[in-house]
């Protein structure tokens, strides 16, 4: 049984008024317990708008929002229910801080679930070891932070919750190399930790192609492909006519085969130094 | 749910009012407003009404909007009311049970209080209802400006308002965001009572003042890399000029006055003071 599902979801903007527009049409889509899903597509294809979704903070025009099984909008409790277990971090999460220490807004979350203080207190100090905060900085105010300290402090204030689906909108937005690296090592390593799903918007082919056990790819508010990594970005041409571009590494191979030398394919630059290597072992 | 809230609610059109310059629409306003404190009489008080009937029909806004506008203060017409038909005594005695007494003078003022107020509204967010928010500061500095005679940074202030009006689309925004990214976290927003309700507004609030600062340093930067330095000596792009249809309707305001001066003398006033 697929963890999340939407069954052709529509989405209104400016409902009734003339200047109507359709954010998102007729998706279909299930994704099942354990993926890390990259959600690819260029700014306006939907993809926010789509994951707003999943943990009921917009309510579809048509179709039906399925989580774990339910129907998020059966009753207002289901609701509720699908907020705690799909836990959602926006865009330029570190905006959404408010308390005076790190440690109470982290615990912003699980308190509102009702939890008990040690049950708490675990869920924040585990939720800080996974992002890779230090302890000491669990007592200062977060506007002391740094940039990406606040925000690996904000996406802490999700995990807390310990959704059973952790959605990131665009989480390296604005972020140097390193702490870019740092945040993808950290949702990689909370998947193989925690064995949670976790659906990453990004549009930065390379990043998906590092740590996405599956894409799905959004051009014009349709879903317009999904699948493996491999599957989906073996259509390079169809890719880039939707105005997205495959990683550079993946098209120096490709012109390498172009030009007679077939090293087969590869998405990340890890994984083209890995084939290069093994086939330099032989003698190219 | 916030995004109802419609602040310098401009209505696109090219109406004569529209085009007429805004410092005049301002001091007719104003002009309005004190005549519709100095009529006394019923005909007097018709008056009025046709006119703002007749300047709600040249703006060519609709009917819709401008009732949208009176929807806030109903509760304050209605309020006024109650208490005027109660407590203003005199005239002929209509109702007289124990602790009720109700006269015709209270119905008359009643009725005078809440047109009064009605046409009040009306009239003053016609002048937004036509004229930009920043075409509105660009007139109140410039109607300000002999205040400069008193060191009162005029155009300073003018800027603050410009600027002001120019961000509250960016904070309705802005609190959309917040709101909702506290919601994903769990925050209840529409249950509990009223103290428990202010409470839940704090994750809300301490976010947008935070973004705010951050907001009015950055443009502030931006205003000094552009070499703003404020005060006096800027010049406009669009230079207000005046009209022959600004004198015109400075001569139907100024006929309406005189017609209301008229009807005081000759009508009984209904207001006794």
């Amino acid at each position: 049984m697929p963890i999340l599902c939407a069954k052709g979801v529509t989405h209104l903007y400016n409902k009734g008024t003339p200047s109507q527009s359709k954010a998102i049409y007729d998706i279909n889509v299930e994704i099942e317990e354990g993926e890390l899903v990259g959600l690819i597509g260029h700014t306006g294809s939907g993809k926010s708008t789509l994951v707003q979704h999943f943990n009921g903070i917009l309510k579809p025009d048509e179709g039906q929002i399925i989580v774990d099984g339910k129907d998020i909008w059966e009753d207002k409790k289901a609701t509720r229910e699908a907020r705690f277990k799909v836990g959602l971090c926006f865009q330029y999460p570190e905006y959404q801080l408010f308390e005076e220490t790190v440690y109470k807004d982290i615990s912003f979350g699980p308190k509102n679930m009702g939890l008990s203080e040690d049950e708490i207190n675990k869920r924040v100090l585990l939720a800080a070891e996974y992002v890779g905060l230090k302890k000491e900085l669990l007592e200062k105010s977060p506007f002391d932070l740094s940039g990406g300290e606040k925000r690996r402090a904000a996406i802490a204030g999700v995990i807390a919750m310990q959704p059973k689906v952790l959605i990131l909108d665009e989480p390296t937005a604005g972020l140097d190399p390193k702490g870019r690296d740092k945040i993808l090592d950290m949702i990689k390593s909370y998947r193989e930790r925690t064995g949670s799903t976790v659906l990453l918007v990004s549009h930065s082919m390379e990043d998906v192609a590092k740590i996405a056990t599956k894409v799905l790819v959004m051009n014009n508010s349709r879903v317009e492909m999904y699948g493996t990594v491999d599957e989906v970005y073996s259509h390079s041409e169809e890719l880039r006519k939707i105005g997205l571009n495959i990683p550079q590494v993946s098209k120096v191979f490709e012109l390498l085969k172009q030009n007679g030398c077939d090293l087969g394919s590869a998405y990340t630059v890890e994984k083209a130094a890995e084939i290069i290597l093994r086939r330099g072992g032989v003698g190219v | 749910m916030i995004k109802d809230i419609t602040i310098g609610q401009y209505f696109i059109g090219n109406s004569i009012l529209h085009r007429l310059d805004a410092r005049m629409k301002i001091i007719l306003t104003l002009a309005f407003i004190v005549s519709i404190f100095i009529c006394k009489s019923f005909p007097a008080l018709a008056l009025m009404v046709v006119f703002t009937f007749a300047v709600v029909l040249i703006s060519k806004v609709p009917v819709k909007m401008v009732l949208k506008s009176i929807k806030p203060i109903a509760i304050i017409v209605a309020f006024t009311s109650i208490l005027n038909i109660f407590y203003v005594k005199g005239g002929t005695p209509l109702i007289d049970w124990k602790f009720i007494h109700i006269t015709s003078n209270g119905v008359f003022t009643a009725l005078f209080m809440a047109v009064r107020i009605v046409c009040l509204v009306v009239i003053s967010s016609m002048l937004t209802y036509t004229t930009t928010p920043t075409m509105l500061t660009d007139a109140i500095e410039k109607l300000l400006s002999p205040l400069k005679i008193f060191k009162i940074p005029v155009s300073t202030l003018a800027m603050m308002m410009t600027l002001a009006l120019r961000f509250i689309p960016t904070l309705i925004d802005e609190i959309d965001r917040i709101t909702n990214a506290q919601k994903a976290r769990g925050a209840n927003l529409d249950d509990g009572n009223f103290i428990e309700r202010i409470k839940a507004l704090v994750p809300i609030i301490v976010p947008l003042f935070v973004s705010s600062i951050r907001r009015a340093y950055e443009l502030a930067d931006a205003m000094d890399c552009r070499c703003y330095t404020g005060g006096p000596g800027r010049t406009r792009m669009k230079q207000m000029k005046l009209h022959v249809r600004d004198f015109i309707a400075l001569g139907v305001v100024a006929l309406l006055i005189a017609g209301i001066i008229v009807l005081n003398i000759y009508f009984k006033a209904v207001l006794v003071r």
